[in-house]
């Protein structure tokens, strides 16, 4: 018989504060908070593309703030507010910021959204009313293949504008299923 | 005809993508995202050397490690496989040469990741290193030690191609200018932000594969072949993508292996490619020179062309005898060229493997062909518009290489960039530059991959008391074909598309569908779930006709009614009738191929156009490039879904402006100069220009609602317009993809040193083209169609 012993060594509890919730879990000490949110914690929706830093694909906030999942060691963000992108609706409303990226067509393959929609909300709590350069130079570090950015930029311009306004549209996105 | 009838409520409005909300909330479920109990964790040894026999792989010290399940070699899987019949040149693990630093030779399951890449250093592989070949101009030598691959040759050459269309050489005697230059570019690679990913189990003789695959037929086909198991004993699922491009679109190392360690372990089996191993994965763009020999008349007239390429191949076939055939196919498509010969050659590097991204091998000869038309208007003083629009292709015309052009909107297209862009009352200052070009693609291969008389697309509607679901072997990669999908079906039968159920990609519910690739969706998958969508209306329509007591043509299908009675109430009578409604669809494209050897790659049912104005300030002290702003206008044939399309026009503007500026995947001794996110530069959300979109509609007689594709085409004339604005900016031609600062500034140095101030391959080497097939032109009386 296979001994199911890994290799990988030491384990430690973690004991993480993730979209409101307190969650614990048993992982290896040099598991990411990338590796924990996904795979001890079934968070499949914060994504990798790199593992190294590079992509911006597994940025979630911490405290409000934008990071890197994939360089974060659980141990450095507890006892801190983590935010993942299923903890960005509420119920079942979504973010402001969600709808705007579902009405201007901002998600294509989909799979750098999670961590342009959290490094946008963070932009829009410190600065509501961003330039256009403003949201170009805050999503810089999060790489997206398929858009070449246009319309993620618009869409964050759009809830800006929104929130300004307070022109928020009421009820289901129009004709998207879910 | 497909279209028609009254005004169409869904079809061409820009509504939300049927996924999206799935996508903004991380309830989309990508390759790496299913899981499996017990799931055991697979990681790949690759081969650090570019070039080597393998003479010896003992495996027993990572056998014996806590937490191996197994660990296969290419004595396990030996039978050999590639996505082209012709070239079946590839092993999931290489039993006995590898020829490209990342070729995989041994596979591990373990417990978890850090068990499985620990194992992997207790494999031991004893290999004579072989002389790796790592340039073209090498891959045309003899050999040192031996060729990398045992078919093809001389040399190191894997494919050779001859091609001439009505008398070139005529052409060119009557010719009063001739020019001929030469072009290269570089390589480069699709950097999809999603890792390749794949998850395997086996239950009792029968193997399931989640996997992140453009072509899950394609990858069945391969496991049935590989695993030697019937198809009907592997289902293939293709997940929702993280970004394809054409970079999975090959059955992949790592999908079969998955497969072959569950069926031995008995347990689910994952592995997910690193970012690094994504990079070796690669089946990108090809590096290809290239030489365009141009004849014209004085008032600008094309007599002749002669166009050679040789593509850098890599290490294995993948698709290379396509991309070979691409890099000749189209530029008729958008100049009526009386005569034209075609010499194209592919060679095997020591490098990973190329293959299609976007555009796949067009975009290299385009480029060369733009900027060559560029060069031909500054010999004869013409002013580069007319002087292409003087050749424009015709619709419902057939080329010299008999393609068959239907709807056409260069002219439409071309009208609407000069325009906005006011290309031709720019003003003109140092530093500042406008750059124009035009381009064509295929609303999907005329051919499949292997040859059938099948349909490409085959689909079924089902409608009961419970709503309407559409079973489809389309592959959504992020382009929105679910949308679209929807979007036609809930046209047909007056519905929105969120009303729509969609299964998708698996091979176990849905008919087969040739994959994503060749931007054949819209138009092939499209057609065929408009024609199910047609016959399950006509029952619907027909219950309710003979329950109203009036023909069916009286009965009108819209905004959720079906004559006097709402859909729900429709389709339980159609029920009470039929049982479940159920009609079928497929879609097979009509025979184009001419009267020769390779006339397979190229013919179309429909060919999309682009034109492309780039404007850009390039400083002379730096050579740095900065776009100013792009326009572009792209004739879709009938936009689906507008914000679908300009998104995809976006996209593809974006991916040309990284590979004209600053992509490039190049090799170092034999490694990858950089295989990571950080070194392979690729354009940010701060370094994109503004971009106008136009989008025209010709309504193509044989697309869906007269639609064509817009996956691949837009990004086609961005580049050489690119390239052409630098040479309207600073008077230099930089002739080589990508156009970096440092080749600005060569150029500039070499004018100020009194050259021609151009930057660009000088020679082209001697290729043993084989004697032309000489192909006759369609007469007179076909040339219109």
């Amino acid at each position: 018989m296979v001994n199911e012993t890994a290799t990988a060594g030491e384990v430690r509890v973690v004991r993480l504060r993730v979209n409101g919730e307190l969650r614990s879990a048993l992982a290896p000490v040099h598991a990411t908070l990338l590796e924990v949110l996904r795979e001890q914690l079934g968070l499949t929706g914060t994504k990798h593309g790199c593992e190294l830093g590079e992509c911006g694909a597994c940025t979630v906030l911490v405290d409000g703030r934008p990071q890197l999942s994939c360089l974060a060691l659980p141990v450095q963000v507890e006892g801190r507010e983590i935010t993942t992108i299923e903890g960005m609706a509420v119920g079942p409303d979504l973010h402001p910021l969600q709808r705007s990226f579902v009405e201007t067509g901002a998600v294509q393959c989909g799979y750098c959204t999670p961590g342009m929609l959290l490094t946008a909300a963070a932009l829009l709590e410190e600065q509501p009313h961003p330039s256009r350069a403003e949201v170009e130079a805050a999503l810089a570090g999060n790489l997206c293949r398929c858009t070449g950015y246009v319309k993620i930029v618009d869409a964050v311009l759009l809830a800006a504008d929104r929130a300004g306004t307070g022109r928020m549209p009421d009820g289901p996105v129009d004709g998207a299923g879910a | 005809m497909p279209g028609g009838g009254g005004e169409l409520q869904v079809v061409g409005r820009p509504l939300p993508k049927v996924d999206a909300v799935a996508k903004v909330t991380g309830r989309t479920v990508y390759a790496d995202d299913v899981v499996l109990p017990r799931t055991l964790h697979c990681k790949l040894l690759r081969s650090p050397h570019p070039h080597a026999r393998v003479l010896a792989i003992d495996a027993d010290g990572a056998r014996r490690l806590p937490g191996v399940h197994a660990v296969i070699t290419g004595a396990d899987l030996p039978v050999a496989y590639g996505i082209l019949p012709v070239t079946q040149d590839e092993h999931a693990l290489e039993p006995s040469k590898v020829r490209f630093v990342g070729d995989p030779v041994a596979a591990v399951a373990a417990v978890d990741e850090e068990t499985a890449q620990a194992a992997l250093d207790h494999i031991v592989v004893e290999y004579e290193v072989l002389g790796p070949v790592m340039s073209i101009e090498a891959a045309l030598r003899a050999p040192v030690d031996e060729p990398i691959q045992d078919y093809g040759g001389p040399a190191n050459i894997h494919k050779l191609v001859g091609l001439e269309f009505g008398d070139v050489d005529e052409g060119f005697a009557r010719a009063e200018v001739v020019r001929e230059d030469l072009f290269f570019y570089e390589g480069n690679t699709h950097l999809p932000i999603e890792q390749h990913a794949s998850t395997a189990a086996a239950v009792d003789g029968r193997v399931t594969l989640w996997s992140s695959t453009q072509t899950p037929h394609y990858v069945h086909r391969a496991l049935s072949r590989v695993l030697g198991l019937p198809m009907a004993q592997i289902r293939v699922i293709a997940t929702p993508h993280g970004g394809g491009f054409g970079g999975k679109s090959d059955p992949f190392a790592h999908e079969i292996v998955v497969c072959k360690l569950a069926m031995m372990t008995g347990r689910p089996v994952r592995c997910t490619l690193t970012r690094e191993e994504v990079f070796y994965a690669h089946r990108g763009r090809h590096p290809v020179l290239m030489s365009v020999r141009l004849g014209a008349t004085r008032d600008g007239a094309i007599t002749a062309l002669h166009m050679r390429t040789a593509l850098d191949g890599g290490a294995y076939g993948s698709y290379g005898v396509a991309s070979t055939f691409y890099t000749g196919a189209l530029q008729t498509t958008t100049y009526a060229i009386p005569a034209y010969r075609f010499e194209g050659c592919r060679v095997f590097t020591n490098k990973a493997p190329c293959g299609p991204k976007r555009g796949h091998g067009t975009p290299q000869p385009r480029f060369a062909l733009e900027l060559a038309l560029d060069k031909l208007a500054e010999d004869l003083g013409m002013d580069p518009v007319s002087l292409r629009q003087r050749n424009f292709t015709r619709p419902f015309t057939r080329t010299v290489n008999w393609l068959r052009i239907t709807s056409c909107g260069l002219e439409e297209c071309t009208r609407r960039v000069v325009e906005a862009s006011s290309y031709h009352t720019r003003p003109r200052r140092p530093g500042h530059g406008m750059g124009f070009a035009v381009s064509s693609y295929l609303s999907g291969a005329g051919t499949a991959i292997y040859w059938n008389r099948m349909p490409h697309s085959e689909c079924q509607v089902t409608i009961d008391r419970g709503g309407v679901t559409v079973f489809s072997g389309a592959t959504d990669i992020g382009q929105g074909s679910d949308s679209v999908l929807a979007t036609i079906v809930a046209e047909e039968l007056g519905l929105q598309p969120g009303a729509i159920r969609l299964v998708t990609a698996d091979t176990d519910l849905t008919p087969v569908d040739l994959g994503s690739y060749s931007s054949r969706v819209t138009f092939m998958a499209g057609n065929a779930v408009l024609q199910a969508a047609r016959r399950a209306r006509a029952l619907l329509v027909e219950a309710v006709a003979a329950a109203m007591g009036c023909a069916p043509q009286e009965v009108v299908v819209a905004q959720g009614r079906v004559g006097d009675r709402s859909f729900e109430a429709a389709a339980a009578l159609a029920e009470e009738r039929l049982g479940v409604v159920s009609a079928s669809g497929s879609y097979t494209p009509p025979d184009l191929t001419g009267p020769y050897k390779g006339a397979g790659v190229g013919p179309s049912p429909a060919y999309s156009y682009s034109a492309a104005v780039v404007e850009v300030e390039a400083d002379p002290r730096t050579g740095v490039v900065a776009v100013q702003r792009v326009w572009l206008a792209h004739d879709v044939g009938r936009a689906i879904n507008p914000q679908l399309v300009v998104g995809q026009v976006e996209g593809g503007v974006y991916m040309a402006l990284g590979e004209a500026l600053l992509e490039e995947q190049v090799y170092r001794k034999g490694l990858h100069k950089w295989p990571s996110m950080l070194e392979y530069k690729s354009l940010t959300a701060l370094d994109m220009p503004p971009i106008e979109t136009f989008l025209v509609e010709t309504l193509d007689p044989e697309g869906p609602y007269g639609a064509k594709e817009a996956g691949q085409g837009p990004l086609l004339p961005v580049v050489p317009a690119l390239a052409s604005a630098v040479h309207d900016a600073l008077g230099v031609w930089v002739d080589e993809v990508p156009v970096t600062p440092e080749k600005v500034l060569r150029a500039l140095t070499d004018r100020a040193r009194g050259g021609a101030g151009r930057v660009g391959p000088r020679t082209f080497p001697a290729i043993p083209y084989p004697a032309c097939i000489k192909v006759a032109p369609p007469d007179a009386a076909t040339a219109t169609v």
